[in-house]
């Protein structure tokens, strides 16, 4: 994954000097705005991949500097991070120009995959190919047909829409509630990790009986489509 | 402040003295009025008779010239209670009548004029003089005639006038501030006795309520409505109270795993492996307490009625089979049956979130504690069905059931029943669905499924648009194709 430049607009300094830090760790570039005026002018001059706005900030709230930016037509990625975490909070967010929402308090790997895929979306957004390619194994979103090495699998309409996700985020890590909220349009908590059963019935359909497992669990974050043998 | 004092700043006391005065100001133009019309009428019947005698003595001086008027006069004064005479010559000398002295001037002015005069005879001091309403009338050949009649009665009327409105001004202001007073104490009393509970609940007692008079005035009124007011703030507060007590309770088992685990990898851990999987237990095991922060703080919001949630259309069926599908690998995978049977059209207004959310909490603890008393797997049903003006979610299992004793309190928060403890879970799940069934005007009911578990999310349709439809069908058909199709 090509390294990203992430500005994170948060006024508390010890949140911040950590994601700074865990995202340079993560191999990318990160930068630090400490209040909602600072974080507007970075953003708007800066040639930034992604951003990482706290809904409540000093002089400039998180939701005004969102639409602000969108107002100038910069169309940055924007991830917004919350204490309030509630479902009217999330649809707010993404009313004011938001492409995410995370509350707080979170697992930095589910920040890191929300904000990498949000990378990738940008980027992608106009050319989604018709076909996913991973390894022997191909999805093709028009005719909803899959096969790996040319062997068809036949596949329920929710494990092909799974399916779908992993493979437009291939080489990327998805978590358990990215899968939810995209795949299932739900954004609740589902006690049980029934994503999980998913993914297990999913990879016996794709994996079973080829010597190159396609479906990886990434340990304490979630799940990745990648080829591995190469 | 002295009593009084704080008598006196009463709003009763103030409002009296304001009455008082009023009424004061109103009984003294009255009386007042009353007083002047009754010396005009007075005055006017004066006038009339002094008018009727001229015109008589003046009959008598034009029949039997001055000597007989002067007889006349002098019969008539030798009546007691008379009326006043005067008969004076051209050039003003008395010839005969019953007044010495009168304002100078007087005579030289025909017609009705009020004077003050002295009586013939009249022995009292000097400046002793009565006032009298009189007519000088001029005969022909010069004389003057001067009848006349004293004002006694009229100021005699007018004192007693004065008096009157005296003393009953000076009642009135007696009784008034001594109503005032008596009233302002009453409400004083009852306004400090309401003053003293609100203290004495403030300092801590919440079992006080405010004593009601019993009277249905304003006051006890404003009693019932802060003793109301106190009855849901000592049910808050026993609920906090209880929440808080659960939540010490229920969060200290996590945090003390959380402590033990990293004290006991600090204690034995070897190698850096052993390090990480304690550290990774660690944040599953934080992991857990910040699920159950969210989902009180979510039940805290949506039984506060705040949730804000965005409420539209959608059709429960669609959920419930959502909701059922995301759990079918589970229950395979458990060896449960579940069965999912959802009509659809079942369309509510609400937030289909939250629907989910508690769909997905009957269908986990159905599986989870819906297991069969010889162990074997769990067989739960998930339906949607019509029941009236009510969509209805009923997850149904084949356990042990909830005893009629439990039933209301499982909705409680943390409350897990014997058998449930040793399971993983935060007894949060049927709290928040009967939150959220509450927050859509629905309920939440726990039955007896024979043998089992029957929880049953009501929640009320939407209404249908009745006149609307009639519309459409009244339209001709080829002006609306599409309800031809």
């Amino acid at each position: 994954m090509q390294p990203m430049r992430i500005l994170i607009i948060e006024d508390d300094s010890e949140a911040a000097a950590y994601l700074v830090k865990a995202f340079r760790e993560a191999g990318h570039l990160a930068d630090h705005a400490a209040d909602g005026l600072e974080g507007y002018a970075m953003a708007r001059d800066g040639a930034y991949d992604a951003l990482i706005v706290d809904r409540m900030l000093p002089k400039l709230d998180g939701l005004s500097l969102i639409g602000g930016l969108r107002e100038q037509k910069i169309d940055t990625p924007v991830l917004i991070l919350s204490a309030l975490g509630q479902v009217d909070d999330r649809v707010k967010g993404l009313r004011a120009g938001g492409d995410d929402y995370l509350a707080k308090p979170y697992a930095f790997s589910e920040l890191l995959a929300r904000v990498e895929v949000l990378q990738r979306r940008k980027g992608a957004a106009s050319s989604d190919p018709t076909v996913y390619r991973v390894g022997g194994l191909e999805l093709d979103r028009l005719s909803h047909k899959l096969t790996r090495n040319g062997h068809e699998i036949l596949m329920q309409p929710r494990e092909f829409r799974l399916l779908e996700y992993l493979m437009k985020h291939a080489g990327q890590v998805v978590t358990r509630t990215m899968l939810l909220e995209n795949v299932w349009d739900y954004h609740f908590d589902p006690q049980t990790n029934v994503i999980d059963v998913h993914i297990s019935r999913l990879r016996s359909k794709i994996d079973k009986g080829f010597d190159t497992p396609l479906l990886h669990t990434i340990r304490g974050a979630g799940y990745m489509i990648r080829d591995s043998s190469r | 402040m002295t009593a009084l004092g704080k008598l006196f700043r009463t709003t009763a006391f103030k409002l009296s003295l304001a009455y008082l005065v009023v009424f004061a100001i109103g009984a003294g133009l009255v009386l007042g009025r009353v007083a002047w019309n009754v010396k005009a009428l007075m005055d006017e019947q004066i006038g009339t008779t002094i008018e009727a005698e001229i015109k008589g003595l003046s009959e008598q001086y034009t029949g039997g010239g001055i000597r007989r008027l002067v007889n006349v006069i002098e019969q008539r004064i030798r009546q007691p209670g008379a009326s006043l005479y005067l008969v004076t010559s051209f050039n003003g000398q008395t010839i005969t009548g019953n007044i010495d002295e009168l304002q100078p001037g007087v005579l030289d002015r025909p017609g009705l004029i009020e004077t003050s005069y002295r009586r013939t005879g009249d022995t009292d001091a000097r400046d002793h003089t009565h006032r009298a309403l009189a007519r000088i009338f001029v005969l022909p050949g010069g004389f003057r005639l001067l009848v006349g009649r004293d004002l006694g009665d009229r100021e005699t009327l007018r004192n007693v006038m004065g008096r009157a409105l005296f003393t009953s001004l000076a009642w009135l202001v007696l009784i008034g501030t001594l109503g005032g007073l008596f009233v302002a104490r009453r409400v004083l009393h009852r306004v400090d006795v309401i003053g003293d509970s609100a203290g004495r609940i403030m300092k801590g007692d919440l079992t006080q309520r405010i004593p009601v008079s019993g009277s249905n005035d304003e006051l006890d009124r404003l009693a019932l409505n802060l003793n109301a007011m106190l009855e849901r703030i000592a049910e808050l507060m026993t609920g906090l109270k209880e929440v808080s007590d659960n939540i010490a309770h229920d969060l200290k088992t996590p945090l003390t795993r959380l402590r033990n685990g990293a004290e006991e990898a600090l204690r034995t851990a070897r190698d850096p492996d052993d390090y990480r999987a304690a550290l990774e237990r660690m944040i599953d095991e934080s992991d857990g307490l910040i699920r159950i922060f969210n989902a009180l703080l979510t039940i805290a919001r949506l039984e506060a009625g705040q949730s804000g949630a965005d409420m539209a259309p959608f059709d429960v069926a669609d959920v419930t089979r959502d909701v059922g599908e995301l759990y079918e690998p589970l229950a395979e995978e458990q060896g449960a049956g579940l069965e999912l049977d959802a009509q659809s059209g079942l369309r509510v207004i609400g937030n289909r979130e939250l629907i989910g959310q508690a769909t997905a909490n009957l269908i986990d603890n159905a599986l989870k504690y819906g297991v069969g008393d010889s162990g074997g797997p769990a067989q739960v049903s998930v339906v949607a069905r019509r029941a009236g003006a009510n969509a209805e979610i009923v997850v149904a299992d084949r356990g042990p059931g909830v005893s009629v004793e439990d039933r209301s309190r499982v909705l409680d928060r943390f409350v897990r029943l014997e058998g449930a403890r040793s399971r993983p879970g935060s007894g949060l799940g049927l709290s928040m669905a009967a939150a959220i069934a509450k927050l859509h005007g629905g309920q939440l009911r726990i039955e007896d499924n024979e043998p089992g578990l029957r929880v049953v999310l009501s929640l009320p349709l939407e209404e249908e648009p009745r006149e609307q439809k009639a519309a459409v069908l009244a339209l001709p058909v080829a002006a609306n194709p599409r309800t031809a199709s």
